[in-house]
């Protein structure tokens, strides 16, 4: 049984590794049915990251082993050395190992600066062609903020649009930037926002937009999203033109409950959500990419300043945890741990400092896994 | 011993007073302004009242302007949002007045005509739009001590218009950024910021992705910002800031952005100060201003809202108090902006955006009421 599992998974990691780069959009929904026995470990990639992430990744490690999680771990780290395979500081082998196993855990990553090399998420981004970027916003109850009620999700393109770098000088002070709308990556996005949506029960699908304005271009990408709506006639869809999204996001978040927008747009309006439930630090996230891969990771930077003191809240990178095990459908576990975390922190007696309390990281991970 | 208690007790008389703001200065502030002869005559402005609920609101702008006696008198031209393009003599009268006051224009999504909004810009090189986003008192809000002013270049960037289908699926749009807009809109903000005694501009870019396109925008800002030495300078990338917008928006005084950033920065300030019903804005370049509600979010109201009458007209009013400013009118802008916001204040009248039943007329009548 294993042994065939094994096969599978080598089978299509060999097909992943010669498939062409333009798939249509059909084959790019995330793999249905995947059913593992609780017996059988999947094996995960984890980029631990810089600074605080090994510390929040070994939270990580510590909470899936108290709830038996069946997950084998591969760890892999940034190298020092720029690999001249993929231009950047991320091995080849790390990718490989993402893309054979499908899933993977991120932490955060101090993009070192300097010329002659890519940024690492723009390396992950274009080799492991993730599409789209998936932020569930919600209000984490017990922490309370100007916001309440908070339940959306914003679901991004990731690869095109105005964040295509291509940019150029005319002449002397003219300078044109492209932005690139095609119809195989608006309808892959739209796609996967109704099927999100379907899958975790929601009932609306609202596309953000500027068209009044970007006629063409976004018009296309509401074409695209209009087309798909029909397939999924159980689901509401809706059209809202940006600016009026940002104002109502800002006066009434309750309004909205899955976002799917172009690249620029998804960037501005993610982290609005982030801030409506104060901060990054909360907040998880997962890109998924062709062929069903699902990297999640935490937005949040490396905080270099709290790094080794054992302060660092590790609630980002747990609920991007759980964001991959509900890819995984191993949902029991999922909202195990989910509701965990969000106990503890509705409890108040263990929070971080960044939460107004005083616990370390990993008395407030011990806590997770005394409510589990 | 009786005269020290009498003293003690007006003593303790004094101190504990509070020292309230003299309520005949805040009705009526006593203006040193000295006109020149002849600067009471009236002068002619020309009024679009556009789609939607525009011929409401501006029909009360009409009506308080009348109670006041100011000395101003309208050219009404009827344009409507799904025409073709501004009909000259409409062009011709702006020209002429130099000032128009102007409702909503519909811009239709995706049909292929281009907004009337963005032509009459263009038209008049209307570079720089202003909106004046703060907490009104009697306005619930959940945020406090907002007084923003986004200051955004309105007439290239992401607005170009220019966008073609390369093949079919794949559509470009330019984004034009030239020193030349760029520097004078950034012109624009230190200047205003200098005039208005405001102490911080800050510039909104993504310039970490749009390296050239952004980049030069920030060039630009940063060598104005060089000619004003004693105005704080700032950059902050949008998506940061308008997580920052949520959190803290009392960190931000005068914004300068381009196109895109501004509409959607704008419509959110607007958002957390109280509503776009509420702040006012214009439109201004070198010769002409027009001035209007400053953040529509894109619409011009609902059908019901028409209907039932219930349109919000304070944004209008404030902004004809800018404009009776921007005309030398500076007691009777006063008196306006005293009257609105004593209404608001008072909240015996309030609109629908403000939870309450009362129609355009009612308010429009307690403001008349309040006008001193």
């Amino acid at each position: 049984m294993a042994s065939r599992i094994i096969r599978r998974v080598a089978g299509s990691g060999a097909r992943c590794i010669l498939a062409s780069p333009a798939k249509s959009p059909s084959s790019s929904l995330p793999a249905p049915g995947r059913d593992f026995s609780s017996q059988t470990p999947i094996t995960a990639t984890l980029f631990p990251g810089d600074e605080i992430g090994p510390e929040i990744a070994e939270s990580v490690k510590q909470v899936f082993k108290a709830a038996e999680i069946p997950i084998k771990w591969e760890e892999h780290y940034i190298g020092t050395e720029i690999d001249p395979r993929t231009q950047s500081c991320l091995t080849w082998e790390s990718l490989e190992s993402v893309r054979c196993n499908r899933v993977g855990l991120k932490g955060p990553m101090a993009t070192p600066i300097g010329k002659g090399h890519r940024s690492l998420n723009l390396t992950m981004r274009k080799e492991l062609n993730l599409y789209a970027n998936v932020r569930p916003c919600y209000s984490l109850p017990g922490y309370k903020t100007r916001y309440d009620n908070v339940n959306l999700v914003t679901i991004r393109e990731n690869t095109e649009g105005e964040y295509s770098g291509l940019e150029h000088q005319v002449v002397r002070g003219v300078v044109e930037s492209l932005k690139i709308i095609t119809r195989s990556a608006s309808l892959r996005v739209a796609e996967y926002a109704f099927h999100y949506a379907k899958a975790n029960g929601r009932e609306r699908v609202s596309a953000i937009h500027k068209a009044n304005i970007m006629q063409k271009t976004d018009g296309l990408f509401l074409e695209c999203c209009r087309e798909v709506a029909e397939k999924y006639p159980e689901i509401k869809y809706e059209e809202v033109i940006i600016d009026n999204c940002c104002m109502m996001l800002v006066k009434n978040p309750t309004l909205f409950d899955v976002l799917v927008m172009p690249n620029l747009y998804g960037d501005i309006i993610s982290d609005l959500c982030a801030g409506l439930i104060r901060g990054l630090g909360l907040t998880p996230s997962c890109n998924i990419g062709e062929g069903g891969i699902a990297l999640a990771e935490a937005v949040h930077g490396s905080a270099p300043d709290i790094a080794g003191k054992n302060m660092a809240n590790p609630t980002a990178l747990l609920l991007s945890s759980v964001m991959m095990l509900r890819h995984l459908n191993l949902n029991e576990k999922a909202n195990q741990i989910q509701n965990a975390i969000i106990g503890t922190i509705a409890d108040g007696k263990y929070r971080t400092a960044d939460l107004g309390g005083s616990s370390s990281t990993t008395e407030f991970t011990n806590a997770i896994c005394d409510n589990l | 011993m009786a005269r020290r208690s009498v003293a003690r007790s007006l003593l303790n008389n004094l101190l504990s007073m509070k020292l309230e703001p003299c309520s005949r200065l805040t009705a009526s502030r006593s203006v040193t302004y000295m006109p020149r002869p002849g600067d009471g005559a009236p002068r002619p402005v020309t009024l679009i009242p556009g789609d939607g609920i525009g011929p409401l609101v501006t029909e009360a702008v009409e009506q308080v302007m009348t109670a006041m006696h100011a000395p101003v008198y309208f050219e009404k031209y009827d344009i409507h949002g799904d025409m073709k393009q501004v009909p000259q003599e409409v062009i011709d009268s702006i020209r002429k007045n130099k000032v128009c006051l102007k409702g909503g224009l519909k811009t239709p999504v995706g049909g292929g005509v281009s907004s009337l909004n963005v032509q009459l810009r263009k038209e008049l090189d209307l570079y720089a739009s202003l909106v004046h986003c703060s907490n009104l008192p009697g306005l619930p809000t959940r945020h406090d001590n907002v007084d923003i002013v986004v200051i955004r270049e309105n007439t290239e960037g992401e607005y170009s218009g220019l966008e073609h289908e390369v093949v079919p699926g794949v559509v470009e749009s330019l984004k034009v950024i030239t020193k030349f807009c760029s520097e004078r809109v950034a012109q624009y903000a230190f200047e205003y910021a200098y005039l208005n005694n405001r102490k911080k501009v800050t510039a909104v870019h993504k310039a970490n992705i749009m390296k050239l396109a952004d980049g030069l925008f920030l060039e630009s800002c940063r060598e104005v910002a060089m000619r004003y030495p004693g105005i704080k300078y700032n950059e902050i990338i949008v998506d940061n800031c308008c997580m920052q917008l949520v959190s803290k928006p009392e960190q931000f005084d005068v914004m300068v952005t381009p196109n895109l950033y501004g509409n959607l920065v704008a419509n959110t300030a607007a958002g957390i100060a109280g509503g776009t019903g509420f702040m006012p804005g214009g439109n201004v370049g070198a010769g002409h201003a027009i001035f209007e509600q400053g953040a529509s979010a894109g619409n011009v109201g609902n059908e019901k809202l028409l209907d039932q009458k219930k349109a919000n007209p304070v944004a209008l009013l404030f902004s004809s108090a800018m404009m009776l400013r921007h005309l030398q009118f500076p007691s009777f802008a006063d008196r306006l902006e005293t009257a609105v916001k004593r209404v608001i204040s008072e909240g015996k009248y309030r609109t629908k955006d403000l939870g309450g039943q009362n129609t355009t007329q009612e308010v429009v009548d307690a403001i008349i009421a309040a006008l001193d």
